[in-house]
């Protein structure tokens, strides 16, 4: 449930929405163009999942990746200095990345892709670590014992163990990734924060509604689904 | 066959292994008895490397294990330990068969061979296979413990105080059963305890391990008649040893047959501690004895006294 109703929340949103021009209108008279109309709400939409999604999937594998290696016995030392570099990472504010990465990326899609994907990794990595850290003791010891490999160990036993907590980083990677996406369309990414920020500068509050209702709707999805492939994961341990 | 040789072992300057040689036989189920921190676990956990002996060499059936690649030596070696160690996001029947897999066996020689298994270790309860670890009872886990550790019906298996954590009754039933099974598949079986109760009940053979040096190697009756020195002597537990030793001898061996006696009568395959325990609880000095339900004989009391020569 906590999927569906959010999904069909969005879905409907996105039918009326473009048809909701007379209602903004009776609301806010005052606007000569009550509907955005620049881009459609479904482009947008679509846009911003594609962004969100390849961001995260670049942050999982670089999160995972990271946690996996910080957890073996080689890389132990590093883990500190990997949680420092992703914490220090994680205080800049997401404008900062933007307006660093503007410079050096152009304007666009790129630099939003950087900043996301880089704010998605703490929560990735964070939870790579712990739950790798949380297997248990005992299961190890017996599966050195009985001889498995070290990559065998890390894919049969390791891992299936620390999925629960991995997806639960993922998930909040992502869901961090769908509001901070919308800050992307100030340097030129096409995303539901295009209505936002436009209507933000030229002082049109409906634009502003009609680009948050949808960034809501999504994250409660995005969650929702993730959700629901978490609890599944969790449920197998 | 298992052999170590002049094995030293040092953590921080402290010596747990201290130049020692024993040599387990073919099909022999050996105990390594002692307090903890006497080394016998570091010692069990040579034999498959989990441990590296800073000196000496451990051989398993003549070829030295550092000489064997790491992951085919272990999944020739059966473990089983105290904390189980069950992948709680495997079923039973999936736990048993963690070696069988490893080692590439065609999917109906596992479930043949976890069908087998769980009779033998009598976890033949319906669905029993499909269960997950975490639905088991203590002594149920511990049971699929040791089923794991035969599954590829390896010629030796450690076992590492498995039964540590159990309570007394499940301690015992699962302690005949693992006997039972070791008379049957002559498996050598190296086994680590502190419970001296436990080694005599199990160990063919019996080596009292104190401060990293083997103090004395022998069977259960000779640790308990003749130690070889005072701290032997205290560990195994000096008189006491003797009430232990009654649980090593079967009524069988000292009844006088075609007497009859009054009372409640013990099995001639009980053992003498069982036969003195009723006597106790009777009241009686002789007691019946009986073989598949009829009478056969008698003991006495005086019996369970073995006159020195």
């Amino acid at each position: 449930m906590k999927a569906v109703l959010p999904a069909i929340a969005l879905a409907l949103l996105l039918m009326a929405m473009p048809h909701a021009g007379g209602w903004f209108h009776a609301w806010m008279p005052e606007l000569s163009h009550p509907l955005y109309t620049r881009t459609s709400f479904v482009a947008l939409t679509a846009s911003h999942v594609a962004l969100v999604l390849s961001a995260t999937v670049l942050s999982t594998v670089v999160g995972l990746s990271l946690g996996i290696l910080a957890t073996r016995p080689a890389g132990r030392s590093l883990l500190p200095t990997v949680r420092a570099v992703a914490v220090i990472g994680q205080t800049f504010p997401p404008v900062a990345v933007l307006a660093i990465a503007v410079p050096l990326l152009g304007f666009g899609a790129a630099p939003t892709f950087v900043a996301l994907a880089l704010y998605g990794v703490l929560p990735v990595l964070g939870q790579t670590v712990a739950g790798l850290d949380a297997v248990s003791p005992a299961a190890l010891h017996a599966a050195d014992g009985m001889g498995y490999g070290r990559w065998r160990r890390l894919l049969d036993v390791e891992l299936p163990l620390a999925a629960g907590p991995i997806m639960a980083g993922v998930r909040l990677s992502a869901i961090v990734s769908v509001g901070t996406a919308t800050i992307g369309s100030a340097v030129g990414a096409t995303t539901l924060g295009s209505p936002i920020v436009e209507g933000l500068v030229g002082n049109n509050t409906a634009y502003v509604v009609q680009g948050a209702l949808l960034v809501g709707a999504l994250a409660l999805t995005v969650d929702g689904v993730l959700g629901v492939v978490e609890r599944k994961i969790r449920r197998g341990v | 066959m298992i052999e170590f040789d002049g094995i030293r072992k040092r953590f921080g300057g402290h010596a747990v292994i201290d130049g020692l040689s024993l040599r387990v036989d073919d099909g022999e189920f050996f105990v390594l008895v002692g307090p903890s921190g006497s080394g016998k676990s570091t010692l069990l956990r040579m034999v498959n490397r989990l441990v590296l002996p800073d000196e000496g060499t451990i051989r398993v059936d003549g070829e030295d294990v550092a000489s064997v690649p790491v992951e085919r030596l272990r999944r020739g070696i059966g473990y089983a330990i105290q904390s189980v160690g069950l992948f709680p996001h495997r079923t039973v029947a999936e736990n048993i068969a963690t070696v069988p897999r490893l080692l590439g066996w065609s999917k109906e020689a596992i479930r043949d061979r976890v069908d087998e298994l769980l009779a033998l270790l009598r976890l033949d309860e319906p669905g029993m296979a499909s269960r997950y670890p975490r639905t088991l009872s203590g002594g149920q886990q511990q049971r699929v413990g040791v089923a794991r550790a035969l599954a590829a019906r390896p010629r030796i298996v450690l076992m590492d105080e498995p039964f540590g954590a159990l309570d007394p009754l499940t301690r015992e039933s699962l302690q005949a059963s693992l006997k039972a099974i070791q008379r049957e598949t002559k498996t050598t079986i190296l086994f680590v305890t502190h419970d001296m109760d436990e080694a005599f009940g199990l160990g063919d053979r019996v080596a009292l391990m104190l401060d990293g040096r083997l103090v004395q190697t022998g069977t259960p009756s000779e640790l308990i008649r003749e130690p070889v020195n005072d701290r032997v002597r205290d560990f195994v537990g000096g008189a006491r040893a003797r009430l232990r030793e009654l649980a090593l001898h079967r009524v069988r061996e000292r009844m006088h047959r075609g007497g009859v006696a009054d009372g409640e009568a013990v099995d001639a395959d009980a053992t003498l501690q069982d036969a003195l325990g009723a006597m106790l609880m009777q009241g009686r000095e002789r007691l019946p004895v009986s073989e598949g339900g009829h009478a056969v004989g008698t003991i006495d009391l005086a019996d369970m006294v073995e006159r020195r020569r």
